[in-house]
């Protein structure tokens, strides 16, 4: 099925809802289709396989991808913020190409063989010009929806292929089709290359929900137009969501509209949560867990679990506010031991899905296996009753002395130290155990002493777990998605303290 | 007809629209309002009406599924017609509504 074919039924169905941009001006699911369909023609017309997208989010982001889906031709948004040499290096990847750069980012492009550059500006002209949006495209048959490169913390970043039927089959398995309220609308600030981007404006045009983009994510500017926009819905990284607390705490604004606020991405602080939940006890908390590869959400902890959670006096109900709740009805999810074996409930594993929405795709790779299951590289365990906890990527956790430590495990519990803002744990050679446990604190106003933060992990953890070298920082390196830059952090401080 | 996944049909006689989700087993027809549908692309005949046992309506955004032969497809546009294979009509599948995570 084509994604396509998902904006057609909306605009069919309710062409006279607003489906991107403000209250006073946006578009209606009618226009944006006869927008696409003029981008498309045009687009066309500039030759390339691959449609690129360089720029800020906003309605044309829908317009484009939409017009990329008409045509067949894969879309890449890609990550604006590298480097200059980074984002030409990515661009001359995605050759044959046209590439559709906001005006002020075109002089960061180089020429590159292969690649048509044009105008933000140009692309919105043509598609806003009168008529009813050139031709049918319905006979084509699409393969490639999408394409998204990863962070590439470890290296050249990965592209990963999201194909149309992954893309619908996650849209129609978890939305129900102009599901969303009139007044529905979804606050989206999270960047175009973001898998979240792409599958928020998915959902959205399919349940019938307004979006509303914000260009850059800022605490401030994403408080305002949650309250002028009247926003129902929208989805924040970990990071952004402590930040916007910090501003409605200032102002004193609730956000009266704002039903459900979901969160993903990264690793949810239980201080933060818990502090959400206190400060707009009105709202639906959602947390969910995917991945790029497997289109988005894989696994929800739903606003119902969050209550539960969050006024139980059994602390293993208590303990879901940490986990990423139960994997979706239309996927299957596993946790594998190292020969690939099933481990059961209460064991910490690989997590391994199947479903039509995981693609586990690269242009020069295919990571997921002949019967269809994918390794996500995530370590993770299940309890009783199917919550899933996810202790983060494999390639974090640290080996010491043959045992295997999880950093979340360790960052948790010195998280709910008084005296602690921010915490990231990791792995430093070491010449007698392979590994040896780091700690790098982020204090509380006066920063606490190594021996009292080791003494507080020691009352809660197994002695091998308590952090051997100890460093204070003023902050920690994150991307602008929120993802913490471990490896960066690491290969400072293995420089700075030989093994 | 070949029902292969992604492949759009329509009803001969109304103004219903499907999608296919999921293959059926083995070769079958899918009807509408009594008759077989019609590729997307193709005319409708001017002759024929929805037929009176036939006529219980499709929903855009429902899912059709029949256990005997594992067809499910999508309607992607609502019309007057029921939606059939080999006469058996098919049941809407059950809509699982997730909190909305994106």
């Amino acid at each position: 099925m084509h994604t396509a074919l998902l904006l057609d039924m909306a605009a069919d169905a309710a062409p006279d809802r607003l489906a991107l941009g403000r209250r006073a001006d946006g578009l209606t699911f009618a226009e944006t289709r006869r927008r696409a369909r003029k981008a498309a023609a045009w687009l066309a017309g500039h030759g390339g396989q691959t449609v690129a997208f360089v720029g800020l989010n906003g309605p044309t982001l829908p317009v484009v991808l939409f017009a990329s889906a008409l045509l067949a031709k894969p879309f890449a948004p890609l990550n604006y913020r590298l480097a200059d040499v980074d984002l030409n290096r990515l661009v001359a990847r995605t050759a044959p190409s046209v590439v559709v750069v906001d005006d002020d980012m075109a002089s960061r492009l180089a020429p590159c063989p292969g690649v048509t550059v044009v105008s933000r500006s140009a692309l919105e002209a043509a598609a806003c010009a009168d008529g009813d949006g050139g031709e049918d495209y319905s006979a084509i048959d699409p393969d490639v929806g999408v394409l998204l490169f990863t962070s590439g913390t470890t290296g050249e970043p990965k592209a990963a292929i999201l194909r149309h039927r992954n893309l619908t089959s996650y849209v129609i398995s978890t939305v129900e089709f102009l599901g969303a309220e009139d007044d529905e609308a979804a606050l989206v600030s999270v960047p175009p290359y973001h898998i979240a981007g792409i599958s928020a404006i998915l959902t959205s045009v399919y349940g019938g929900r307004r979006i509303v983009h914000l260009a850059a994510f800022t605490p401030e500017t994403w408080v305002d137009a949650a309250a002028d926009e009247a926003i129902t819905h929208a989805m924040v990284v970990p990071t952004m969501l402590g930040r916007i607390m910090d501003v409605l705490e200032a102002r004193g604004e609730s956000l009266p509209n704002l039903r459900a606020l979901s969160y993903g991405g990264g690793r949810m602080p239980l201080p933060v949560i818990e502090r959400a939940l206190a400060l707009l006890p009105h709202v639906d908390f959602v947390n969910a867990y995917g991945l790029t590869e497997t289109s988005s959400t894989i696994a929800v902890l739903g606003p119902d679990d969050h209550r539960m959670a969050i006024y139980a006096d059994d602390p293993e109900v208590r303990r879901r506010l940490g986990s990423v709740g139960r994997p979706l009805p239309a996927l299957e999810l596993e946790i594998r031991g190292p020969h690939g074996e099933v481990l059961p409930p209460g064991q910490s594993g690989e997590i391994y899905v199947r479903g039509e929405q995981v693609s586990g795709e690269y242009t020069h790779k295919k990571v997921v296996q002949d019967d269809g299951w994918f390794a996500t590289n995530d370590g993770g365990w299940m309890d009783a009753a199917g919550y899933l906890f996810v202790e983060g990527r494999l390639d974090d956790v640290i080996v010491r002395g043959g045992e295997n430590i999880s950093p979340g495990e360790i960052e948790d519990v010195l998280r709910q130290h008084p005296a602690v803002a921010d915490v990231a744990v990791l792995g430093l050679p070491d010449n007698e155990w392979g590994e040896k446990v780091a700690a790098v604190i982020v204090a509380e106003g006066e920063p606490p002493s190594a021996a009292d933060l080791a003494g507080w992990v020691k009352s809660q953890l197994r002695s091998t777990k308590t952090p051997e070298i100890w460093e204070f920082r003023a902050a920690l390196p994150y991307n602008e998605t929120g993802k913490l830059l471990r490896r960066q952090l690491r290969a400072e401080m293995a420089s700075a303290a030989p093994a | 007809m070949d029902l292969k996944p992604g492949s759009r049909w329509k009803s001969a006689v109304c103004n219903t629209e499907v999608v296919v989700v999921r293959p059926p087993n083995a070769a079958t027809s899918l009807e509408c309002g009594g008759y077989p549908v019609i590729a997307h692309s193709a005319e409708k005949p001017a002759d024929k009406t929805v037929a009176e046992d036939f006529a219980g309506g499709t929903q855009a955004g429902k899912r059709f599924a029949d256990a005997q032969t594992g067809l499910e497809v999508l309607c992607t546009k609502a019309g007057a017609g029921t939606l059939t294979i080999e006469g058996r009509e098919i049941g809407a599948k059950e809509a699982k509504k997730l909190p909305a995570s994106d």
